[in-house]
């Protein structure tokens, strides 16, 4: 239970802090693709900045898990097609919708009934992608 | 008190977000939201039927819990957490928006002209709508990750692969911003 809890308190901040920060908004993904603001620039750069001076500690200093097992995060695999194109697809669903897997959810959640159909929509994609992985360029 | 109601700045909300990805890898894990579209789809029992979901969806159930905390966390934020300041976008923003037939935000984090309910009578938001989910699950799976598992993690972990997806998520945001979302709402 107690195990559980954890990534229920961890996922309940992620939700507050990206509504309250409005990185959930149609609005604030918009004016991010139209060089209008900084806001959305800040959130994602400071976001990386931290990540990268906690994951170079934990490298460094061989910081070991909850469990007393090393970390090992796992190196993306190597490949071009899937980056490019995958990433391209994604951002223009993210700019259309204004959301990205994350805030889905989140909206969802906040009583945003609408969003259940950009929810579908993903979950169509996800199969979709299922059904014609072999067939792809990676 | 006042500073919980009004928009969080990004330097405080950025470094939280980073935490977090922090903390799911103290926990062992790593921040991935879209792999539980993954395991929702496998969860519907689509393995049966497609190789890609037949895995061990309850391995992941951590991350179902993580997405079930963040839709709490977005109740109480948007129900308990707001004023009628927030979304203040750039003037400009609003101008151009307006043009386009959408509504200004006035404290509202989504525009009423695509996320209102009267849109379930409107087939043309809900195709877009429906395609725009489309491709963020398709385009997330087929790159391998989204925002939390390419940009935020990825980069952290300073991974070339993740900084492919993120130009790709950039460049096809630009486009639709620029050259598509105005031709499909005029």
């Amino acid at each position: 239970m107690k195990n559980i809890l954890k990534y229920l308190v961890v996922g309940f901040i992620f939700g507050i802090v990206l509504t309250k920060s409005e990185a959930v908004s149609w609005y604030r993904i918009y004016e991010m693709f139209q060089f209008q603001s900084f806001h959305m620039y800040g959130i994602i750069s400071v976001a990386i900045l931290t990540g990268v001076i906690g994951i170079q500690l934990i490298k460094r200093n061989q910081i070991k898990d909850i469990k007393g097992e090393a970390i090992v995060i796992q190196d993306k695999e190597k490949g071009s097609a899937r980056y490019w194109i995958g990433g391209l697809l994604f951002g223009l669903g993210w700019a259309l919708v204004g959301s990205c897997p994350g805030p889905i959810f989140i909206l969802i959640g906040a009583g945003f009934w609408t969003v259940f159909i950009v929810l579908f929509g993903a979950l169509l994609g996800t199969y979709l992608y299922g059904l014609l992985k072999n067939k792809l360029p990676h | 008190m006042e500073v919980i109601f009004q928009t969080w700045p990004w330097y405080f909300s950025g470094f939280i977000i980073g935490m977090i990805m922090m903390s799911l890898i103290y926990f062992g894990k790593t921040f991935g939201m879209s792999s539980n579209l993954r395991s929702l789809c496998s969860i519907a029992g689509l393995g049966k039927r497609v190789s890609f979901f037949d895995f061990d969806w309850k391995a992941q159930r951590w991350n179902l819990v993580v997405v079930l905390g963040a839709m709490i966390g977005g109740f109480v934020a948007v129900h308990y957490m707001s004023d009628p300041s927030n979304v203040s976008i750039n003037p400009e923003t609003i101008k151009q928006l307006s043009e386009m037939g959408i509504d200004a935000p006035n404290g509202k984090l989504m525009p009423e002209a695509l996320f209102g309910t009267q849109i379930l009578q409107s087939p043309k938001i809900i195709f877009i709508l429906l395609i725009g989910g489309l491709l963020i699950g398709f385009g997330s799976r087929y790159a391998g990750g989204c925002t939390s598992g390419h940009a935020i993690q990825g980069l952290s972990n300073l991974q070339i692969p993740s900084l492919k997806a993120v130009i790709g998520f950039f460049v096809g945001g630009l486009i639709m911003v620029h050259f598509l979302l105005p031709l499909i709402l005029n």
